[in-house]
């Protein structure tokens, strides 16, 4: 790979400023240096890359649209729920030719390689500033790697009244290795909701390996969501960095429901006072699937809060890693950070471990972690059986309720209704990987209220 | 319809029913009334189908049908219904999707329909006036943050929706004030039927001067020592339980 990286690196990326070959150079030299990472590493030690990384993968260096009907996995919409939405296909921007209603007032939603040629300031100012490489050698292998993504850049004081949506599929006949790099601009006082969906279009083995930057000026707002619905064979690892300015708002919420392993790596910079996070995520895996969020705030600077909550619902072998880190520095006083990460073992074989930490360098600060792990309530369960239900669907009840807590935060409310009805299905073993972006598939036969049909069940 | 014969219940080793008696027919109120730590809560989870009790000896028969046997749920179908003492909180449930899966799934079991949504939330209004619930339900989940009487209230409330043929208040009362206890105490009076029955579980006599029982047990150590009429927790009240140890 290093061999290919020498030869290709000439023609790699026309584009590219000096600049950012450079920092191509330097982030495959980490990734020589650290290689994968493995399983003796501390942030990886429940982690195994080694089962995925068995395959022969290929990496997609063009595009490779030619056998994909696009019509067919674009087929349907989620009624009601409407989006400007953007694709890539194995890592590359798909161009729908749709346009964004408001592009009139600077608002670019575009391809990473056309952001190099059409935005090279903002690229020069932005690009590559956020992310780790050390310590990361995944973000530097995308670093290194990355041909393309999805640009998205809102003016100042411009407020995003469609939901940008950036669906990420996989479809390969032969498995494949993709490093999708993302950058996201939001000016100041701008505000963006953006939903990003990682889907397998079919069964096959893939590798996702995506990086995303992410920088919210000052009093910028935004409601970020991931919704990851993966085919068992599939690794996705997820490196987003966000970066905060003073009155920042970020919101982001990681929703997994399928996948054979998912690694969510948050890294949150609170660069700006009076910048606010809210964190959350839930997950859902059962069978051999591996869920693992890694969330690290840096609390860098005075008067910021940050809100962390994971919940996760593990069946049959599945196994879980939480790991939240809050770095609160020395100036960073009346910090407010709060970490919560609560779990349900259905099974004697699932696992969670679950690790929430602080390291805290300023005195004034208010600061809490905390970390469960249970069955099910037995007293909730005879409760709800002591009325009729049977356990079967008492149980169902207690998950749905459980995974409510995270799906009740997502404020819009079309959204919140689409992930509550593929909670439900989940939970029902109704979802397993579609063969389509459930997102934007599956047509609902009838109105979904807010409660469960257990007649359906 | 509730017949109980020499029930002797366990738990982790420990006897805590020893052998107990009992005889409910329909139309009837029976107050079960003792001391702390007697059983009396045991009796009311062990008919309901509580696991964690280990039935030693004994049967319950309701309605010809031998209860032991019988999952919880089934149970709840057959008739029994129990207000929990201490009820669980349930976030993330509304009491309306509790109460419409409850309903349904016991129609389920006797091989009727759902009941249609709209005949439904009409039987939810109809109950909560009939007992003087003004609070917006619907939307709270199930027993979350809700105060000691509003907890009790929600009981009562499942006990009318789903219209039990025996219906078990477990101290039901503890931690009422007067109007809430009044609330609680005429919402059974008007479920009160010639065909349904209560067994109604206090360490007080003060619930019943709302509710009249018909027969008052007296619970010690795991037996029933005395049965009588409503005087007898009259008697209770004035004598105190000291009277009965002495007398056990």
């Amino acid at each position: 790979m290093l061999k290919l990286f020498d030869e290709r690196i000439a023609t790699y990326a026309l584009s590219d400023s000096p600049e950012v070959i450079t920092g191509r150079r330097e982030a495959i030299a980490e990734f020589a240096r650290a290689g994968f990472p493995h399983t003796k590493l501390e942030k990886w030690r429940n982690t195994d890359l080694g089962r995925v990384l068995n395959n022969g993968f290929t990496f997609p260096l063009a595009p490779l649209a030619a056998d994909v009907d696009l019509e067919e996995i674009f087929r349907c919409e989620v009624p009601g729920f409407d989006t400007y939405m953007v694709a890539q296909l194995n890592g590359w921007f798909i161009e729908r030719g749709n346009k964004l209603a408001q592009a009139s007032q600077g608002v670019v939603v575009c391809s990473m390689e056309e952001a190099f040629e059409k935005h090279a300031d903002l690229i020069a100012v932005h690009y590559g500033k956020y992310t780790r490489v050390n310590n990361n050698s995944l973000s530097a292998l995308n670093t290194a790697l990355a041909r393309d993504g999805v640009f998205i850049y809102v003016p100042d004081n411009v407020e995003v009244n469609e939901i940008v949506q950036i669906v990420n599929l996989v479809q390969s006949a032969y498995p494949v290795f993709v490093q999708p790099r993302n950058l996201v601009i939001l000016g100041k006082n701008s505000s963006l909701r953006l939903v990003h969906c990682d889907d397998s279009v079919d069964d096959q083995v893939g590798f996702i390996n995506s990086v995303s930057e992410v920088v919210l000026s000052e009093n910028a707002r935004l409601d970020h969501y991931k919704l990851q619905n993966k085919n068992d064979r599939s690794a996705l690892i997820n490196n987003v960095f966000f970066h905060l300015e003073a009155g920042a708002n970020l919101s982001t919420n990681a929703i997994s429901l399928n996948g054979g392993l998912i690694r969510n790596e948050v890294y949150v910079r609170l660069n700006g006072r009076g910048s606010h996070a809210d964190i959350l995520g839930v997950y859902l895996m059962d069978r051999d699937q591996h869920i693992d969020n890694q969330v690290f705030v840096d609390h860098a600077v005075p008067d910021c809060t940050s809100n962390e909550l994971f919940k996760g619902i593990l069946d049959d072998q599945a196994s879980g890693v939480f790991n939240g880190h809050i770095l609160v520095r020395k100036d960073a006083q009346r910090t407010n950070a709060y970490q919560n990460n609560k779990n349900i073992l259905i099974s004697d074989k699932a696992v969670i471990d679950s690790k929430p930490f602080l390291e805290i360098y300023a005195d004034d600060v208010k600061c809490s972690h905390g970390a469960t792990v249970g069955q099910l309530d037995s007293e909730a369960m005879f409760y709800l059986r002591s009325r009729g239900i049977s356990a079967d669907n008492a149980r169902m009840l207690l998950m749905y309720a459980f995974a409510a807590e995270i799906v009740n935060k997502i404020s819009i409310p079309k959204l919140k209704l689409r992930i509550d009805d593929l909670v439900k299905k989940r939970l029902r073993g109704e979802l397993s990987i579609c063969d389509q972006c459930v997102l934007h598939c599956n047509s609902r036969e009838q109105k979904v209220s807010f409660e469960i049909d257990m007649s359906k069940i | 319809m509730l017949s109980i014969k020499n029930l002797r219940v366990s738990i982790e080793g420990k006897e805590i029913l020893k052998g107990i008696n009992l005889e409910v027919r329909p139309g009837e109120v029976h107050a079960i009334m003792g001391p702390n730590g007697t059983g009396k809560s045991t009796l009311a989870a062990v008919i309901a189908g509580r696991d964690i009790f280990e039935v030693e000896e004994g049967e319950i028969v309701f309605n010809g049908k031998n209860l032991l046997e019988m999952p919880v749920e089934d149970r709840a179908s057959e008739g029994i219904f129990l207000s929990f003492q201490y009820p669980v909180e349930i976030p993330g449930v509304s009491i309306t999707n509790f109460m419409r899966t409850a309903v349904n799934e016991q129609r389920k079991y006797h091989g009727l329909d759902p009941m249609p949504a709209n005949e439904f939330l009409t039987k939810m209004e109809e109950k909560k006036r009939m007992l003087d619930i003004h609070a917006k339900l619907a939307n709270r989940s199930v027993n979350e943050g809700f105060s000691g009487g509003e907890k009790k209230k929600n009981e009562i409330f499942q006990l009318a929706m789903l219209e039990p043929t025996l219906a078990i208040l477990d101290e039901t009362d503890s931690g009422l004030d007067i109007d809430a206890l009044k609330v609680v105490a005429n919402g059974v009076n008007k479920l009160r039927r010639p065909d349904n029955a209560f067994l109604v579980i206090t360490h007080y006599q003060r619930l019943l001067e709302y509710i009249v029982p018909d027969i008052v047990h007296v619970l010690f150590d795991g037996r029933i020592v005395r049965s009588g009429g409503k005087e007898l927790a009259m008697e209770l009240e004035e004598k105190g339980y000291e009277w009965i140890r002495s007398e056990a």
